[in-house]
C-alpha cells in the first residue's frame, strides 16, 4: 500500500540524510519527498510517500520516531486529508494546437507562467490523479521539459491525527 | 587559577575563559569518567595536552583505534558505565567504525570523540580529513559535529545522556581542531532537555495487564531473556517472576547471566547453537515471553515456524524491536525492570503460588526429560584436547566467578555453552555484529573497570590475531588478563560450515601459518604457556591464574575436527537440530537434505 507520511524534524544540518539513510539502509522505498521549514524556523516538515505492507509501514514509522531529531510522525493513511503537488510542463505545440493546449490548461486550472515563440510553460497544482491526467494529455503535444514537486499533505479540520 | 563554584573557574569574581580541550576534560570529569581509551594524532593534540596533566582521568593508550573502542565497549559492558574513547581525525576516526557498529548492535553505551580538521578546512579534502559524522550516521545512536565551541559542553552532556538512556548505544562527537583550541566561558548545563528524545520507560498499563493474564493462563510458558534484562538491571525481577510462576528460562547469547545459568529453571542458550531442551521448549510452548530481546535470526531460525504453538508476549524498550521479525500478541514497550515489577505485582495480587505448581509440574517434567534425552555434551578424548574440555576446566577452576570475554566463532559458542554464568555482566561477547578481535581489547576494558575480578578472554587462533597488538596495552598497564586460545589452525566456524554445507571444500579457512603464541607473548614481555595434551590443560590454567601483574597467553592446541553442536542449519526451524553422533552415523547428510 502507498502511504503519505509527514515527519516533523529538528531543522538541523544532516537531518535529511538521517531520514533518507534510514530508508536506504533498511531497504525501504521513497517515491517522493518534500522538505520545508515550518512557521517555527527550528522545525522542518518532510512529506514522504512510500510503499509497503502493514508490517513495513509500521517499521518505517517506528524507525522514524526512533531517530533523535524526529519530533512527530503522522501517517495519513485512513486520515481524511488533502494532498497537493505541483508540476511545471514546458510544451511546444504545433501552431494549430496552441489554442487547444491553452484550453486544456484552463480546464485543469493551470497557469501559463512563461511563454515564448515556440513554447508554453504551464503550472498545474492538484492531487496525484489530476497531475497524472494533465501530464498524459500534454504528452500528445510534445513535452520539452517537465518537473514535479513531491507531495505535501494536511489533515482536514476536525480529524484526529493517528500519531504513530 | 582557582576553582570556583558550579559555574566553572572563577578568578576575581569573573568567569575564566577555558579552552575547548579544557572544557571537554572538565565535562568528562563531571560525567564521572575515570578511564579513556585513545590514540593521539594531529588534530587532537590540544586534548591530549590537557589530559597530560590530568590526575582524575587516566588515558589508556591502545595500539589501534579499533582496540580503543572495543576496550571502551568492554569497560561499559562490565561496569554498566559509559565507556569513552578519543581518537584523531581521518584514519583514526575510520578505524573506530567497526567498534562503533559493534556497540550499536549490542546496545552498549559508549561515547567516541574524534578529532576533525579545523572547521574552515572541512570539505576541502584536507590532510587526514574524513566525514566521520556521515560515515557513522547509520551505526551510532546519534552523532554530532561541534562547529561552535559554545555548544561543546551542552553537546557532551547530551551525548552521555543519549548513550546511557533508553536503549543504550554509541554516540560520536566530532571535534574540529579549532573548537578544542579556541577559548570561551565554561557553562555546565545543569539540565538537559531534548524535546524529540523521550524513551518510554513505563509500560502501558493495559498491555501489562494483558501480559500478566497471558502468563497466568499459560500451561506451557517459556521465558526468553535477552540483553535488555542485563542493560535494565532486571535480573532480580526476572528470577522472581520465573520462580514465582515456575517458568523455565532460556537466554539469548546477549542474555547469558541475566538469569543464573546454574538455576533449575535455566535452559541455557537457545537458537542456532542453543541447547536441545531450550529449542524444544520454545517450539512446544503455549506462551513465549520475550524479555529485552529483538528476535535475531540466529535465535529464531526460520521465523515462519518459530514457536508455532505459542502466543508471544514481547517486552522491550525499543518499539522498533517489536514485530520487526516475529508476530507478537502482547507488545509491551517499556523498561524491562519496571514492566516486570508491574507484572509481578499483578500476578502476586491475583494468583496464588500453590495453584501454579501443580499445573506446571508436567511441563517442568518435560524439561527434565529433554535435558536427559540430549544433554549438552561432547566426546572427551584422552589423547587430544577437546576445546569444550578447556572451557569446562576454566569454569571449574574459576568456580564460575570470572568475567569471560570471547572472540567470535566456535570459541564464542563453546564459551556460551560450557561456562555457566550466574551473574549479569560476566559474559562479554560480540553478539549482533559478530566482530572477530573484540574479545581481547574488551577484556582489557573489563579488567580496568573491574580491577579485582578475574578476566579471561576465550579466543581462537584466528580471532586473536585481529587485535593481538593490544598485548602491549595490557602489559604496560599491568593488566592480568588471561587469554585462552583454542588453537585449531582453522577459522573453525567457517570451516564447520564448509564441512557440512560445502562438501568439505576448505576454501581459505586453513591458517597455514599461525604464530607461536608463547613466543609472541614473551616478545611483549607477557607470559606465554602451552598445552598440547589433555592432562596439561589444568596445570597451564593453574599457572596462568597465579599471574597477577601481566597478561597471559595460553595456547591450547585443540582437536581441529571438533564442531559446535547442536546446530540448526541456516534457514531451518530451531527444532531441526544436527547432533554430533548423527554425523558419525551418517545421518547428518540425510537430515541436511531434508532441511534443504
Amino acid at each position: 500500500m502507498r502511504h503519505t507520511i509527514s515527519v516533523l524534524v529538528e531543522n538541523k544540518f544532516g537531518v535529511l540524510s538521517r531520514i533518507s539513510g534510514l530508508f536506504s539502509g533498511r531497504g525501504y522505498n521513497i517515491e517522493s519527498l518534500s522538505v520545508g521549514e515550518t512557521i517555527d524556523p527550528q522545525i522542518s516538515i518532510m512529506t514522504i510517500v512510500t510503499t509497503g505492507d502493514d508490517q513495513i509501514i509500521e517499521q518505517i514509522t517506528k524507525q522514524l520516531n526512533k531517530l533523535i531529531d524526529v519530533i512527530k510522525v503522522v501517517d495519513f493513511m485512513e486520515i481524511e486529508h488533502v494532498e497537493r503537488e505541483m508540476v511545471l510542463v514546458k510544451v511546444a505545440p504545433k501552431k494549430e494546437d496552441k489554442a487547444e493546449v491553452l484550453r486544456l490548461a484552463e480546464i485543469f486550472r493551470g497557469r501559463i507562467v512563461d511563454s515564448g515563440p515556440k513554447t508554453f510553460t504551464i503550472e498545474v497544482t492538484g492531487d496525484e490523479k489530476k497531475i497524472g491526467a494533465f501530464v498524459e494529455l500534454m504528452k500528445g503535444y510534445g513535452i520539452k521539459e517537465f518537473v514535479r514537486t513531491g507531495k505535501v499533505a494536511m489533515a482536514r479540520e476536525g480529524v484526529k491525527k493517528r500519531e504513530e | 587559577m582557582t576553582k570556583g563554584g558550579e559555574g566553572g573557574f572563577i578568578k576575581n569574581g569573573e568567569q575564566m575563559k577555558k579552552s575547548g580541550a579544557e572544557i571537554l576534560v572538565e565535562c568528562l570529569k563531571r560525567e564521572g569518567v575515570k578511564h579513556i581509551f585513545g590514540y593521539p594524532g594531529g588534530v587532537v593534540l590540544n586534548i591530549f595536552d590537557t589530559l597530560y596533566d590530568e590526575k582524575d582521568i587516566k588515558l589508556i593508550l591502545t595500539r589501534h583505534e579499533q582496540g580503543a573502542v572495543h576496550a571502551a565497549d568492554g569497560y561499559a559492558r562490565a561496569s554498566g558505565k559509559v565507556g569513552v574513547a578519543i581518537v584523531t581525525s581521518g584514519p583514526g576516526a575510520t578505524n573506530t567504525v567497526t567498534g562503533i557498529a559493534n556497540a550499536s548492535m549490542d546496545s552498549v553505551p559508549i561515547v567516541v570523540f574524534s578529532g576533525q580538521v579545523p572547521t574552515m578546512l572541512i570539505g576541502n579534502d584536507a590532510f587526514q580529513e574524513a566525514d566521520i559524522v556521515g560515515i557513522t550516521r547509520p551505526c551510532t545512536k546519534y552523532n554530532y559535529l561541534v562547529k561552535d565551541i559554545n555548544d561543546l559542553a551542552k553537546t557532551v552532556r547530551e551525548a552521555f545522556h543519549i548513550a546511557s538512556t533508553g536503549r543504550p548505544g554509541p554516540v560520536l562527537i566530532d571535534l574540529p581542531k579549532d573548537v578544542t583550541a579556541g577559548k570561551t566561558d565554561f557553562i555546565w548545563p545543569q539540565h538537559i532537555q531534548i524535546r524529540s528524545y523521550n524513551p518510554t520507560y513505563e509500560g502501558n498499563k493495559w498491555m501489562i495487564k494483558q501480559a500478566a493474564h497471558e502468563i497466568a493462563r499459560a500451561k506451557k510458558p517459556v521465558i526468553m531473556a535477552g540483553g535488555g534484562v542485563i542493560l535494565s538491571g532486571a535480573s532480580k525481577e526476572l528470577k522472581e517472576l520465573a520462580e514465582f510462576m515456575d517458568i523455565p528460562v532460556t537466554m539469548t547469547l546477549m542474555g547469558l547471566g541475566g538469569f543464573p545459568g546454574t538455576h533449575n529453571l535455566s535452559l541455557g542458550m537457545l537458537g542456532m547453537h542453543g541447547t536441545y531442551y531450550a529449542n524444544m521448549a520454545v517450539q512446544n510452548a503455549d506462551l513465549l515471553i520475550g524479555i529485552g530481546v529483538r528476535f535475531d535470526d540466529r535465535v529464531t531460525g526460520k521465523t515462519a515456524s518459530f514457536a508455532p504453538n505459542a502466543k508471544i508476549v514481547h517486552i522491550d524498550i525499543d518499539p522498533t524491536s517489536i514485530r520487526k521479525n516475529v508476530r507478537v500478541d502482547v507488545p509491551v514497550v517499556g523498561d524491562v525492570k519496571l514492566v516486570l515489577k508491574e507484572i509481578l505485582k499483578i500476578l502476586k495480587e491475583e494468583v496464588g503460588k500453590e495453584q501454579w505448581s501443580a499445573i506446571r509440574k508436567s511441563w517442568l517434567k518435560q524439561m527434565e526429560q529433554w535435558k536427559k534425552e540430549r544433554p549438552l555434551t561432547y566426546r572427551y578424548d584422552e589423547k587430544i584436547i577437546k576445546p569444550e574440555f578447556v572451557i569446562e576446566k576454566i569454569y571449574e577452576l574459576t568456580k564460575g566467578n570470572a568475567i569471560i570475554c570471547t572472540e567470535v566463532g566456535q570459541n564464542q559458542m563453546w564459551a556460551a555453552q560450557f561456562y555457566k554464568y550466574d551473574k549479569p555482566r560476566r559474559f562479554l561477547s560480540s553478539g549482533g555484529l559478530g566482530t572477530m578481535g573484540f574479545g581481547f581489547p574488551a577484556a582489557i576494558g573489563a579488567q580496568l573497570a573491574c580491577p579485582n575480578d578475574l578476566v579471561i578472554d576465550i579466543a581462537g587462533d584466528g580471532s586473536i590475531q585481529m587485535n593481538i597488538q593490544e598485548l602491549a596495552t595490557a602489559v604496560i598497564n599491568k593488566l592480568p588478563v588471561k587469554v585462552a586460545i583454542l588453537n585449531n589452525h582453522y577459522l573453525g566456524m567457517v570451516r564447520q560450515w564448509q564441512e557440512l554445507f560445502f562438501r568439505e571444500r576448505y576454501s581459505h579457512t586453513y591458517l597455514d601459518v599461525v604464530p607461536d603464541f608463547v613466543k609472541v607473548a614473551e616478545a611483549y614481555n607477557a607470559v606465554g604457556l602451552r598445552a598440547t595434551k589433555p592432562e596439561e590443560v589444568e596445570p597451564v590454567l593453574k599457572e596462568a591464574l597465579k599471574v597477577k601483574d601481566k597478561p597471559v597467553f595460553m595456547d591450547f592446541v585443540v582437536d581441529w575436527r571438533e564442531k559446535v553442536y547442536p546446530m540448526v542449519p541456516a534457514g531451518a526451524s530451531i527444532d531441526e537440530m544436527l547432533f554430533e553422533e548423527e554425523k558419525q552415523e551418517g545421518k547428518t547428510e540425510k537430515k541436511l537434505k531434508a532441511v534443504k
